[in-house]
């Protein structure tokens, strides 16, 4: 099972490098681009193990250590 | 009273965080190490800053894992003094023993520079030898200290940003030389030109600037002495 965790700060939060990256997109040309935001993103193996057992876990994985939920929100896809 | 400063990888300011309180202030100090399970014979936990596990994922996010951080709660628990300096205090945000988050500085840069600080409560066992001192505006005391950091950009939910100002535990702002906290004086974006906190029961503090970089007078401050004596209760 492997797992695709990506993280991203919350909307309520300003993201200084996502703001930079627009204004870069943008002086290049891109003023179609309205907002960025830059995050993280995560490859687990989890080996063998159920799918239900491994969204378990990586909820929990995302909540104490991949993500900080006070900044940032995460989702994952499993397969 | 008995001072132990943690050494986690890539703890950089140990030793100058050892220096003062040995050799400056001459307290028993030890170091201890990031495995140690037992910190239970010291009276003050000291947690350096540096880029712990090279700031990898967020800053402090793995440090807290640190065995010692058990220890490190335990010791908190009971009541005993626990000080977070720099990626000292990043590590208390990830742990949980101080309320928020650091972001990236708004500016995006590492900043290294001396600034200014209101002291907003000296009602504390960190800044209470600031009791007496009147700073410009008349009112709150004020430390010039160093900043050295790259996320210090302090955030909290608006809740419990309420919460820690109703219940005093903002310890110092950035502000100018009148003690007036501008967005100029303000060297990271910080929320509410936040530098430091500390928790409810008072027995926990963090903060971004290094008052163990101004504690001689050849460094250009000795205001970080304040910060020392307030723990020691001394004027």
């Amino acid at each position: 099972m492997k797992a695709k965790v990506y993280v991203t700060l919350k909307r309520s939060v300003l993201d200084p490098q996502g703001k930079t990256v627009q204004h870069a997109l943008s002086s290049m040309g891109f003023h179609e681009v309205k907002d960025v935001r830059v995050g993280k993103y995560i490859e687990l193996d989890l080996g063998t193990v159920e799918k239900s057992q491994a969204e378990q876990k990586i909820k929990t994985m995302c909540e104490k250590l991949l993500a900080n939920t006070v900044i940032e929100d995460f989702k994952y896809e499993l397969n | 009273m008995k001072f132990g400063v943690v050494i986690f990888p890539g703890s950089n300011c140990d030793h100058d965080c050892y220096h003062v309180l040995k050799h400056v202030l001459n307290k028993d100090t030890d170091f201890v190490w990031h495995k140690d399970k037992d910190v239970s014979k010291y009276d003050c936990i000291v947690l350096p800053g540096g880029f712990s596990y090279g700031d990898y994922l967020r800053t402090g996010a793995i440090a807290r894992f640190s065995p010692v951080m058990d220890a490190v709660k335990k010791h908190a628990d009971k009541g005993k003094l626990v000080i977070g300096i720099c990626n000292g205090f990043q590590i208390l945000l990830e742990a949980g023993l101080l309320p928020g988050a650091m972001l990236r500085n708004a500016s995006l840069k590492f900043v290294c520079k001396f600034v200014t600080l209101r002291v907003e409560n000296t009602d504390t066992p960190f800044t209470r030898a600031l009791r007496n001192d009147v700073g410009a505006t008349g009112r709150s005391p004020l430390l010039r200290l160093p900043v050295a950091h790259g996320e210090g950009n302090y955030f909290v939910d608006g809740a419990t940003l309420k919460d820690l100002n109703a219940d005093h535990q903002v310890l110092v702002r950035y502000s100018d030389e009148a003690g007036q906290t501008t967005p100029e004086s303000n060297p990271n974006g910080s929320l509410e030109n936040i530098a430091g906190i500390c928790n409810k029961a008072r027995n926990v503090f963090g903060l971004m600037p290094h008052p163990e970089r101004a504690s001689e007078e050849e460094l250009g401050s000795v205001d970080g002495l304040k910060i020392f004596r307030s723990i020691l209760n001394e004027n």
